[in-house]
């Protein structure tokens, strides 16, 4: 069983400098995928040394299944794991060719040389790399690396395969498909997961479930579903996707004030009335209408109205900047048929089973 | 038209200093003493008489052990200081750094005292301690060169993997640590491996410094009648004098130079070693445990050998009014530090020639290197891979060969520098014009054109924006690069011996000539004041540079 189970995980770097990772707890289910997502700086790359092991936490522990991998008495060291890592530069050995840099964890683990040859074939036939294996890394591509990488960490069957940003050095059209690679890989082998990522596709694609990191601290857990839809934090809001986050006061357990107008959410909050809160919504849940002709064109409960600073049309929609009573400014999206001018007044509806109120 | 003027002039003293000395090499392996043709006559004899064939082999085996030593003791000690806890690590630093500033020549003459056979200081100890009839060291001898050579070639190849470990990405090994491989595993099979190429650079950067050594040998083996090719040389230059013979003999040593740098850009081949790392990421030292101070132990030996004993017997000498007495009070003097200063005329002048001939040649150096690596990187002129060709040339050829292609090129009409401090001023700026070289282009490499581009739209000619954008930008640069040549020019023996005349004697040349006469604590005092010198220059820029240096680091 390699269930990973993080708890009250803390790290500082320097004496008297700030957390690098902050009471982290964070839990795994054998076979699962998890992503761990955020801005650089947020603590996810030293999350995941202290989970190799190259770093000993301050405070807090790292098991695994019934074993005790980490915690300030002491770690396990990185080679007694039975983790695997795919590192942001590959680390791909370059005075080894393709076929010795994966075969090197089956020789530290003494398995038959026979053995060994048919299982380094077998796994470069998957990553589609055999007819390479006598290359060194200085002739292939980055991609190539990326593959030799993706062999070398799964050749030895690990329990945990730990991927740190591994495809932040590829091309746009490359590191698509190896999104899917990864996760085909996955399905195929059913190896736990922890995956190190600042692109939230990325993480939507490979991941079943996406810690959001900030600051050192986990803001939020769950599936991609769950984070685009009901996000905790505004900063879990923000990340994955695009939002509107409008600031303000709450004035009733569901309903919050910003400056000129009132929003009401669906549902509410635990919070003191009186107490700053955010609203979110996203931009295509926002409805346009014209003002001209629309005698109600007043702001209401979760009606404002706005004026369009900027339009710009992307072909499948449009996508409008709308400055609304108090100086915010709104994106809304639209059918690409509806079309306002740049000064023109509209109304924004903000419907109530889209905003979200979170706390600041 | 100020600018073609300045490189014309530049292309002229490259001719005088690289191409013609080289050329008369040449040309005068091919002369004959009193006849008109040319002929392969002084190959022959060069190559075929046994008494010129031994120091060949002898040459080979010194710096075959050399450098294998060197690389021995150099690669484990730069692994402990980059990669273990070992205690210390920074003063350990410092002291082999200490050893690479040690001219190895002072390094002899300090195991001269140490050990020679009967007076040497630990025979003595020795003696005393176990009544024996003598003591077991003999620094005169194969053996004893090769020991003193190693010391001070430890450095290279320290430096070099030292710098390679602490490039190489942590990733390298951690990616080694996650799949299984303990310390011991990793090291071998990871860690060294990548650190192969500064290991071999290491290597041929010792046997070719062996190669080429003149002081060591010339303190310890030509006593003991063994001869390598540098003192071989040395001899042809005595009465009766074969300088023909030893241009011949001295052409093997640039093609093996030539040929073993070569090899060693060949060496890499597929497995380029370009790593690409991450910022940022913290590396795991290897905990020693109870090996600890054991390691430290191991670590200062090199450095009690090749800076403690060395510097506490050159200090004890020059503070003695005779060595061989010991350092007992009532023989300890301020004697001799006057007499260098004050009292002798030789020693005066030559402390002011060596400063004043350094200057210069620092300076001829460094113009001429900022002037042709500006042409040549910015590509001004046709033909930029043959000037720095000319340029780093010297980098191939020995000291001692240098000189014999100076004193062959200039020692007639129509330009007769032998004699003059001009041939020593020219010889010690072409043998480091490499340094200065390269040191100017990666720094202009460094520097983007379009900084010098924005001067010239508002309107600055060429040499203004040279002189107003480049050159202040270049300033750190210039004035190391500048250190660069001066400072092995004040230490340089190996070019002086064959070109200094008595009126233009340098601090090493009269070194040499005091060992020759047994005066040993005028040496000692004479190697303690070139190295109190070189420390208090290197110190005054320190200060001095260390500022702007940190602020130029291009971005």
């Amino acid at each position: 069983m390699a269930r990973i189970v993080i708890e009250r995980l803390r790290k500082r770097f320097a004496q008297t400098g700030p957390l690098a990772v902050d009471s982290v707890d964070l839990t795994v289910a054998d076979g699962e995928v998890m992503a761990l997502l955020g801005p650089s700086g947020c603590g996810k790359t030293t999350t995941l040394s202290l989970l190799a092991g190259f770093l000993r936490p301050d405070e807090g522990e790292i098991r695994v299944g019934e074993r005790l991998l980490s915690s300030p008495a002491g770690v396990v060291p990185p080679e007694d794991r039975h983790m695997s890592m795919i590192f942001q530069s590959y680390a791909i050995w370059p005075h080894k060719t393709v076929f010795e840099n994966v075969a090197y964890g089956l020789h530290v683990r003494r398995v038959p040389r026979r053995e060994i040859v048919s299982r380094v074939e077998e796994v470069l036939d998957a990553v589609q790399m055999k007819h390479l294996a006598q290359r060194y890394p200085a002739e292939l591509s980055g991609g190539q690396q990326q593959r030799v990488a993706l062999a070398r960490a799964i050749v030895v069957r690990p329990d945990i395969l730990l991927l740190d940003e591994p495809l932040s050095n590829l091309d746009a059209n490359l590191r698509e498909q190896m999104r899917f690679e990864i996760r085909r890989l996955h399905d195929a082998t059913g190896i736990t997961m922890v995956y190190v990522t600042h692109d939230q596709a990325e993480a939507m694609v490979t991941a079943d479930r996406i810690a959001i990191m900030n600051g050192g601290r986990v803001e939020q857990v769950g599936t991609p579903a769950e984070i685009y839809e009901r996000p905790r934090t505004a900063f879990a809001a923000s990340f994955i996707g695009r939002m509107n986050v409008l600031e303000g006061t709450l004035v009733g357990v569901d309903t919050v004030a910003c400056s000129g107008f009132v929003v009401r959410a669906a549902a509410g909050v635990s919070l003191d009335t009186g107490a700053k809160a955010v609203v979110c919504i996203r931009p295509q849940h926002i409805v346009l209408g014209s003002v001209n002709g629309t005698p109600s064109a007043a702001s209401a409960t979760n009606r404002v109205v706005g004026r369009i600073t900027r339009q710009t049309y992307l072909g499948e929609i449009r996508d409008y900047l709308i400055e609304v009573p108090g100086g915010m400014q709104l994106r809304a999206v639209t059918s690409p048929s509806l079309q306002h001018e740049i000064g023109s007044e509209v109304t924004l509806e903000l419907p109530i089973e889209h905003c979200r109120i979170v706390e600041l | 038209m100020a600018s073609k003027l300045i490189f014309v002039l530049a292309l002229a003293a490259l001719a005088i200093m690289v191409v013609l000395p080289l050329g008369w090499l040449f040309y005068t392996s091919l002369q004959i003493p009193d006849a008109a043709q040319l002929s392969f006559a002084n190959y022959v004899e060069a190559f075929t008489k046994s008494i010129y064939l031994g120091p060949i082999g002898n040459s080979l085996i010194v710096a075959t052990c050399v450098a294998t030593i060197a690389v021995a003791v150099g690669t484990p000690l730069a692994w402990l200081l980059a990669r273990t806890d070992v205690p210390g690590r920074g003063a350990l630093r410092a002291l082999i750094v200490a050893a690479f500033v040690t001219p190895s020549f002072l390094g002899a003459q300090a195991w001269m005292l140490l050990a020679a056979p009967n007076s040497g200081w630990l025979n003595k100890i020795w003696v005393a301690l176990t009544h024996a009839e003598h003591g077991p060291l003999n620094i005169y001898s194969l053996a004893g060169a090769i020991f003193v050579m190693a010391l001070y070639n430890i450095p290279y190849t320290f430096t070099f993997v030292y710098g390679a470990l602490e490039l190489m990405p942590a990733e390298m090994e951690n990616a080694a640590s996650i799949l299984g491989a303990r310390s011991l595993r990793r090291t071998l099979s990871i860690t060294l491996p990548l650190a192969l190429p500064a290991i071999i650079a290491g290597f041929i950067m010792s046997f070719l410094e062996a190669l080429a050594e003149f002081g060591t040998p010339a303190f310890l083996l030509i006593p003991a009648r063994q001869q390598v090719v540098t003192t071989q040389l040395y001899l042809f230059f005595q009465f009766p004098q074969r300088i023909e013979l030893a241009a011949a003999y001295a052409m093997p040593l640039i093609l093996v130079t030539a040929l073993l740098l070569f090899l060693q850009r060949r060496l890499i081949g597929r497995r380029r070693f370009t790593m690409i790392g991450t910022k940022g990421e913290r590396r795991r030292l290897t905990p020693l445990g109870r090996w600890r101070w054991a390691a430290l132990g191991a670590a200062l030996i090199p450095s009690l050998v090749a800076v403690f004993l060395p510097y506490t017997a050159l200090l004890l000498t020059s503070l003695s009014r005779a060595w061989g007495l010991g350092p007992v009070p009532g023989n300890l003097t301020f004697y001799w530090y006057r007499w260098a200063l004050v009292d002798n005329a030789t020693t005066q002048s030559a402390i002011v020639h060596s400063f004043t001939y350094g200057f210069a040649a620092a300076t001829i150096a460094l113009a001429i290197a900022v002037t042709i690596a500006f042409a040549v990187t910015r590509k001004l002129v046709p033909a930029g891979e043959l000037l720095t060709f000319i340029c780093m040339a010297p980098f191939v050829v020995p000291g001692i060969i240098l000189a014999i292609g100076f004193y062959s090129a200039y020692s007639h009409k129509p330009l007769l520098l032998y004699g003059t401090a001009w041939i020593l001023i020219i010889a010690f700026a072409t043998r480091f014009l490499p340094i200065a070289y390269s040191n100017m282009t990666s720094a202009l490499q460094t520097l983007s054109v379009d900084l010098e581009n924005a001067a010239r739209t508002l309107g600055a000619g060429r040499v203004r924006s040279l002189f107003t954008v480049t050159v202040p930008l270049l300033r750190s640069a210039m004035l190391s690069g500048w250190l660069l040549v001066f400072i092995p020019a004040l230490r340089e023996l190996s070019c002086a011996i064959f070109l200094f005349t008595p009126r233009t004697a340098v601090m090493t040349t009269v070194i040499f000539d005091f060992s020759d006469a047994g005066n040993f604590e005028a040496v000692a005092t004479m190697g303690i004041l070139i190295m109190a010198i070189t420390l208090a220059i290197v110190g005054v820029s320190y200060r001095l540079l260390g500022r702007s240096l940190v602020e130029a680091q291009p971005a």
